[in-house]
This record gives structure tokens, sequence and C-alpha cells, in this order.
């Protein structure tokens, strides 16, 4: 709520107008730049997983069980490189390209783990694990709940 | 009885308090910024040894206040208050820094204009003779801000391009009643302005009306103009609420010009990848306590007015949806 009938004198603009003027002068994303980048990097990532998966057909496993053990070795590989600090530089560069693959969510619950350590194992590690994490679970788990129902529904 | 104050919220010092000593210590990337060699201490690292970002924090501003008052050569029992505060919950760092200063203690919460109100406490009290001495601080630290207000420092999500960097450091002064140095002359404290902004990410844009509001009453309170002062600095409204600030202000019939820049667009360079300037408590402080202290002992800035400028707002506000309220509070410190 912004201020109402404040004493004069005061500055020569409406909230109506600075807001218009605020959002002239703030610096957008910078799109053309950010969007080749996620596709790159989320291209890669998504690259080495299939290159995974293969090597784990190769060696005999069913498709199925190939592709979990890869989705595994690839939240490995995400929650190593967060450990390492790594990660975080890799998001800067890549954005969504590295947050929305399986590696990214390996880092939202690494970095909160790593990050609330020092508040102890049960109100820092515990309590903080799923900040991140946490609505992308309900809402997922959620969503798909909705799904299989109304699958189930229209079966019959 | 002859009252100190002028116009609507300046007051004129009748004995202007002295800055006996001025004390910095920051974080590595300040260090390796444009200003780096105007800080006392420069930390090789953001945590130098200890066990958490938050002691790392008190520690930093105890250094800055031990500073101070070592570089002043008064002795800490000739001290009679210590004015300080921080970005954290409960103000923990000026607490705790507290703690191991063992004076009697005010802890101060202006968010990032700390520095600019406890100066002007400071100063009513040195000037209303209720002290001799006072000691002041402020500290703000990167990694203990961004997981208080944002997200786990190691999630790998990219900034906005409005988004500013909080300043690691601690800044410190000494204010004596007499003495060498530069004197803080007058103060204007400001009011709580709120002009709708409801992006934690663009601070500059919530904290600007507040700043230009200050800055106005400022000018006709004492009936001065921009260029009365060699040196107008804001505190961490970064690029984005400068812009904003100085085009209020020009609507509101001040040419800010030359003079006037933001501590938070000084502090770093652009290919530090800030993005939109540095922003928190140790911004302003230790931009005044290091940098505009040498110019000003170097004879280069005779006037200068240094505004510092908060967003009063906390996580919960924010993801409640309430708007961020902004202050600025402006003091006057001359040669």
């Amino acid at each position: 709520m912004s201020n109402q009938n404040l004493r004069e004198p005061t500055i020569n603009i409406t909230p109506e107008e600075y807001k218009k003027l605020s959002q002239q002068r703030t610096p957008k994303p910078k799109a053309a730049r950010n969007i080749p980048r996620a596709f790159l990097v989320g291209g890669l990532i998504c690259a080495i997983g299939q290159i995974i998966i293969n090597f784990f057909l190769a060696s005999g496993l069913s498709r199925n069980d190939a592709s979990s053990a890869a989705t595994a070795v690839l939240i490995f590989i995400g929650a190593l490189l967060t450990g390492l600090g790594v990660y975080d530089d890799i998001g800067k560069w890549a954005g969504a390209g590295s947050i929305v693959p399986v590696t990214g969510f390996a880092n939202s619950i690494v970095s909160p783990a790593l990050e609330f350590k020092r508040e102890g194992y049960v109100m820092g590690v515990g309590a903080k694990l799923f900040t991140i994490a946490g609505p992308i679970l309900v809402y997922g788990i959620a969503t798909s709940i909705a799904v299989g129902l109304i699958y189930y529904v229209l079966r019959f | 009885m002859n009252l100190k104050k002028v116009g609507n919220q300046t007051v004129v010092f009748a004995n202007p308090p002295v800055i006996l000593s001025s004390y910095s210590v920051v974080g590595p990337m300040e260090g390796q910024g444009p200003l780096g060699n105007s800080f006392n201490q420069v930390w090789p690292d953001n945590i130098n040894g200890e066990k958490s970002w938050e002691v790392a924090e008190t520690k930093m501003l105890q250094e800055a206040l031990q500073g101070a008052v070592t570089q002043a050569g008064v002795q800490s029992d000739q001290i009679d208050f210590m004015l300080a505060g921080d970005l954290l919950n409960q103000i923990i760092s000026a607490n705790f820094a507290a703690r191991q200063m063992a004076l009697p203690f005010i802890g101060v919460y202006g968010a990032c204009s700390t520095m600019a109100l406890s100066m002007a406490l400071g100063s009513m009290l040195i000037d209303g003779q209720f002290a001799k001495h006072i000691l002041v601080g402020v500290s703000s630290h990167h990694d203990t801000a961004e997981r208080q207000y944002r997200l786990p420092t190691e999630q790998g999500a990219q900034r906005l391009m409005s988004q500013q960097w909080t300043v690691t450091g601690a800044g410190s002064l000494l204010l004596g009643q007499a003495g060498v140095g530069p004197r803080i002359t007058a103060a204007t404290l400001g009011r709580v302005l709120d002009y709708g902004e409801t992006d934690v990410n663009n601070m500059g844009a919530a904290m600007a009306p507040a700043v230009a509001d200050t800055i106005l009453n400022h000018f006709k309170d004492l009936n001065r103009a921009p260029s009365d002062y060699d040196l107008i600095a804001s505190g961490d409204l970064g690029s984005v609420g400068l812009g904003l600030a100085t085009e209020v202000l020009k609507r509101s019939g001040y040419e800010m010009g030359d003079t006037y820049t933001d501590c938070g667009v000084l502090i770093f360079d652009p290919s530090q990848d800030v993005h939109a300037g540095a922003s928190g408590c140790a911004c302003s402080a230790v931009v005044f306590a290091g940098h505009i202290m040498e110019r000003i002992k170097a004879g280069e800035l005779k006037r200068v007015l240094l505004v510092g400028s908060g967003a009063l707002h906390s996580p919960t506000s924010a993801f409640q949806g309430e708007s961020i309220p902004g202050i600025g509070h402006a003091v006057v410190i001359e040669a």
C-alpha cells in the first residue's frame, strides 16, 4: 500500500507515474543471450544422460532400469558439482538450461543442505532440505495424482 | 529554548561532532573493486577461518569497531555509547559485536541506511551533551544476507539484471565532541515512503522515492541546492535506483548533475558482474569510511551529503505480497 497524503514538500511524481518510470528503467533479462545458452547446456546435459543410458543398455540393463540408473548418475553428478561449488557457476551462465534437468533438482536439494548444515542436522539440514524442491514435489505429486485419477476414470 | 531543528526534518548541530577516526573491513570482492585501496583491511575470503558466515560478519564488525577506537587513540572507557546495526534478524551481528566491545550499546535498525542513521543519532547525542565519544558501526555480509533474504548461495539460479550484490564488510566511525577531523554539521531524517514497488529483486527502485524525498526536504529545510555540495552520495540505490532518484528529483525541480552518485555504483566495477550495483549496510559505510573520508582528508571534498537508503521489508512481508517501504537518512559532513 503506497503512502497517502504526504506532507508537502515531497517529490513531484504519483505512484502510478513512478511505476511506469521504474518499469522503463529496470533492465530486462537478456533473452537473446540466455535462451541459446539454456538450449546448449540443457541439451548437453540431456545428451550426457543419453550416453549414460546407452552405456547401461549396452551393459545389459532393461530400458526402464537403464533410465533409472542414468537418472541416479545425473543426480549424483549434480549433487557433486554443487558440493564442489561449480553448479551455481554453471547456473549463472546457463540459466534454465541447468535448472530444468534432473541435475538442477539435485542442486536445489543439495544447496540448502550445505547452506543450513551449520544450524544442525535436525533444524538445519532436516528442516530446510526441501525449501526449494518442496513446492516442486508438492505440486508435482499432486498433479500426477490428479492426472492418474483422470486417466483411471477415462479408462472405463 | 533554542530548538536545533530546522524546517520539517532537519537538525543542525550547534557544536558539530568531529569524526575522529574511520575504519573499514571488506571481503575480497570489495577489495578487488575500484575502491579497494581505500579500505583498512581486505579479507582473503568471506569466512576467514570462522565457523559460519554469521560469526565472520560479527568478527568483521568487531574489527572495524576496534580499528576505529585504536586509530582515534581514545581509551574505550572514554566512549559513552556504541550505536550499531546490521541486516540479520534481531541485528545479531551488532549485538554479538557489542558483547565483545562491552560498551553501553544502542542497537539501531534502518536496514541499509543504518550507518547514516547511526551517524545522525550519535551526533545528536553528542551535540545534546549526552556523550563525549560515540562509536558507530554497521556490517553486512553477502552470504548471510543471501541465505536470509534469498536463496542458498550454491543454488544455481540466474540473478536478475536489476538485482544488487550485498557488500561484505563493516565500517565504523568514532565521533567526538572535540578534536581534529571532518565534522557532521547537520542531518535530515527521512520518512518512510512507499511507492508500491513489490519486486524484492529491484530494491533500488523501492528506495529511490524515499531518498529523493529526503534530499528534497534537506534542500528545502536548509535552503540549499545540489551546487552547495562537492559530493552527494546515496547509500545503495545501485544503477537502477540512482537513475530513478535523479529523474524523480529532476521532475521535482532539482538537477542533480555530476555531484550526485551512489555508493552502490562506486564500490564495484561493471566487470565484476554484480548487475545493478551493490547494497547492504556496509555499502555506504565502507565507501564513506574508506573512499569518501580519504577524499575529504585529501582536501578534494569540502562538503558532502551522505544519504543512507534502506528498504524496510522482510522476507515474510515480501512473500505476503506487501510492497517495500523505503527510507533515506541524510548527514552533512564538512571538512
